[in-house]
């Protein structure tokens, strides 16, 4: 047994996960944006996972539950639904005028506000400012910013080690693992799989610890306290930024967050430059939204709220970067930048029949589900992520089925379904001239076909040879290509014994079958061209 | 270019707005509310306040309610002695017991004579360490909301530094019930005024729900949480 601590080993170029590691198979990823196979490929190697599976069903469904129930009991949660997207869209309009009056409002309390074009240039300001401080370690609230650019190995490589303190990315920390969820980093571990990392990393647990969450959570907190009470340094992500007064935001449950943002002698704070709102008394909407969406709960545990430097109470130096990342790209795009609203609840993910499934690694990004899905390729744009030719993340707008769940439960009304579609018809146009695709192929010769009803009948006279390919379980589940596209991922039911227009002639014309069944019933259009629109008075 | 106008003018760029670059930081603050008009118009039909009145026995049921249900203990005291009998019992295995500058004297009268009593302040703070060794802190609060069940400290002196209601394993917070409102907005309008106060929003004692999403009370900060309701002043 070793003690892990907590330095990641350097990733190689974003290879798929290693099938032999200690706690399975994990992602080590390059790029946290994007990292191992298309959406497709990964998505099928997931599913082939079932204890994965069963550790998602069971915290999705219960997750869903407890939102379901304490959003019920809000009579006026569309209200604030309304509120919180009309505010978003009035920061966007209004970017940069409110990221001025932020910086001058941090900066009159004392703090101090660096900018940040990309992740390389946020990482560098981060180490330095540790370094300078004398710091070899620090410790971090739970982020996805700080997720989003790797700050951690970012860290390694200067030889900082940064721990993370949230229980959900210790124990991803501690596998080396990825988290595959916003709010629960590990929601794809269960509470085996937890006990076996702490036995094996965390170096100093009772070597008799048990599976049940309480004593898990109570080696945690053994093992950090130190940490928590010795640390000179903390690095925070926000939830919410106010301009007209400077204050910044974290929401949490463990007291983790409390710890960081209040014990160290310095604070960092990296925030998305898109995480403006711009009053204090807009918070009245967003803390009311979040924890419902988030946690299910009508309140988190703890929200720390902190303007600039308070002489005597917490950390007395303060620093704000301010990240950009990708986000002004996204911010170009009049229909992509609602994706920018996101307040990184996690409630579309829990909602998502495909990331029930397919869980958060698939998505190849610290982003994943439906809200990742949008997000994702957008941030990457500049560098292929969006409809880039071999980019796995250009696959992400397909990673769904459109079923609307995500708009539904969206706390700021992101509607996420029409974005997905949007993103999906850009790639189709990038696509356009130049040689015909197999898809482009297809779709021009079922026009042909269906625009005839001759051809149309002979098409389905063909169809019906489908039978023979289906066999007794009436499903057909491989396809020579092109076919196999379909095949390939979903079965295709056998083609009906009889066609539609056979079962018309039947039960219409059976009891006198005329030489011409088109004559008769006469109310039947002549070309047949709208088989169901007169049936009324037929057999049904 | 700095990054700063780097990515202002990436922002305006992507806007559209590309006129004006704008003050280059610096200036006074405009806290409160000196930027309440959007350019947007919001649409707020959201209630601003709850049906129950601020200190209302109602408010405070559904407050009590609320605690209850995140696993906060709660007491109620009738008169200020009272409070400092309830301090007293459940501090009475407490030897240390961590006290803010500003904390109404009267509410630990009842403390056992042996109990060490840890003066913190801004101008004399204890250590993280020092407060490591001490059971538990008693402290005033600055509001509560009912709907949510939340408890809010804002760092003045009957509250005390963050740290001192942190570290320390047991919570004892005295809410008078004038304090109680009944929704989330009330709440923050009555903070709005300074925003620049450092303010820990307290619902329950902490948690986690990353095993298994199975919620487990008491992780870093304070494992319990005493909440005692005290009448107006």
């Amino acid at each position: 047994m070793s003690t892990f601590l907590g330095i990641p080993r350097s990733r190689g170029r974003g290879h798929a996960p290693v099938a032999d590691e200690p706690f399975g198979a994990v992602p080590h990823p390059d790029e946290p944006l994007r990292w191992g196979e298309d959406f497709p490929a990964a998505a099928r190697q997931a599913l082939q996972n079932t204890q994965l599976r069963r550790n998602l069903a069971h915290a999705t469904s219960t997750i869903r539950a407890k939102r379901a129930a304490v959003v019920g009991e809000v009579p006026d949660w569309e209200a604030l639904r309304d509120a919180g997207s009309a505010i978003k869209t009035d920061v966007m309009a209004r970017l940069p005028e409110l990221l001025e009056e932020l910086e001058r409002n941090v900066t009159a309390r004392g703090g101090v506000v660096h900018w940040a074009r990309d992740a390389d240039e946020a990482n560098r300001i981060v180490a330095d400012l540790v370094k300078a401080r004398g710091a070899d370690e620090v410790v971090k609230v739970k982020s996805m910013a700080t997720q989003e650019i790797g700050l951690n190995e970012a860290l390694a490589a200067e030889g900082i080690a940064a721990h993370e303190t949230d229980l959900a990315e210790l124990i991803v920390q501690l596998a080396d693992d990825m988290p595959s969820h916003i709010l629960v980093p590990a929601i794809h571990r269960n509470r085996a799989e937890i006990r076996e990392i702490f036995l094996e990393r965390m170096g100093d647990v009772p070597p008799d610890l048990s599976d049940v969450p309480r004593e898990l959570a109570m080696a945690a907190r053994a093992h950090l306290r130190r940490k928590f009470l010795s640390a000179k340094v903390a690095i925070s992500g926000a939830n919410f930024g106010v301009a007209d007064t400077g204050t910044l935001t974290v929401v949490e449950s463990e007291g983790n967050g409390r710890m960081c943002l209040t014990l160290p002698e310095t604070l960092i704070t990296v925030m998305g430059i898109e995480k403006i709102v711009p009053t204090y008394t807009d918070l009245e909407v967003f803390l009311q939204l979040l924890p419902r969406s988030s946690t299910g709960e009508r309140m988190n545990p703890y929200t720390s709220l902190w303007t600039g430097v308070t002489p005597g109470d917490g950390p007395q130096e303060f620093h704000l970067v301010l990240l950009d990342n990708g986000r002004t790209d996204v911010l170009a795009d009049e229909v992509g930048r609602a994706a920018l609203h996101c307040i990184r609840c996690s409630a579309c993910l829990n909602v998502c029949p495909v990331y029930e499934r397919v869980g958060g690694h698939a998505y190849g990004s610290v982003y994943p589900g439906p809200i990742g899905a949008i997000l994702t390729p957008q941030l990457t744009k500049g560098s292929g992520g969006l409809g880039g030719h071999g980019d796995p993340n250009a696959s992400l707008p397909y990673a769904s089925t459109l079923c609307g769940a995500c708009y539904e439960v969206c706390p700021v009304k992101i509607d996420i379904p029409s974005i997905l579609v949007e993103l999906r018809a850009r790639e189709v146009d990038a696509d356009r001239g130049g040689l015909p695709t197999g898809w482009g192929a297809a779709m021009k010769a079922a026009s042909f076909v269906m625009s005839d009803a001759r051809r149309f009948e002979l098409a389905e006279k063909a169809a019906g040879l489908g039978r023979m390919v289906a066999g007794p379980k009436g499903r057909i589940s491989t396809l020579p290509p092109p076919a196999s596209a379909w095949t390939r991922s979903r079965d295709l039911p056998a083609p009906a014994e009889q066609t539609f227009r056979d079962w018309w002639r039947t039960e219409h014309v059976a009891p006198d079958p005329p030489a011409d069944p088109r004559a008769v019933p006469p109310s039947v259009p002549p070309s047949g061209g709208d088989p169901g629109s007169d049936a009324e008075g037929g057999a049904r | 270019m700095s990054a700063r106008d780097d990515v202002l003018t990436r922002v305006r760029t992507a806007l559209g707005t590309t006129t004006g670059t704008g003050p280059t930081g610096g200036g006074g603050p405009t806290t409160g509310g000196g930027h309440a008009a959007s350019a947007t118009d919001v649409p707020r039909a959201y209630r601003s306040r709850g049906e129950l009145a601020p200190g209302s026995d109602a408010a405070v049921e559904v407050l009590v309610d609320r605690l209850v249900d995140y696993r906060a203990h709660v007491h109620r005291a009738t008169t200020t002695v009272d409070v400092a009998t309830i301090v007293g019992d459940l501090l009475a295995d407490a030897r240390a017991v961590v006290v803010p500058s500003g904390l109404d004297d009267t509410w630990l009268g009842a403390l056992p004579t042996a109990t060490t009593r840890v003066a913190d302040s801004r101008e004399d703070p204890r250590t993280a360490d020092e407060l490591d060794a001490v059971d538990a802190v008693v402290t005033a609060a600055c509001v509560a909301i009912a709907d949510t069940g939340t408890i809010v400290l804002d760092g003045e002196p009957d509250q005390g530094r963050r740290a001192i209601t942190l570290v320390p394993d047991l919570h004892v917070c005295v809410v008078r019930t004038d304090q109680v409102v009944h929704s989330v907005p009330e709440g923050v309008r009555l903070l709005a005024p300074h925003p620049e106060r450092p303010q820990t929003w307290i619902s329950g004692p902490s948690a986690t729900s990353d095993i298994e999403l199975q919620r487990v009370e008491g992780v870093h900060g304070p494992r319990t949480l005493h909440v005692i309701l005290a009448p107006p002043r």
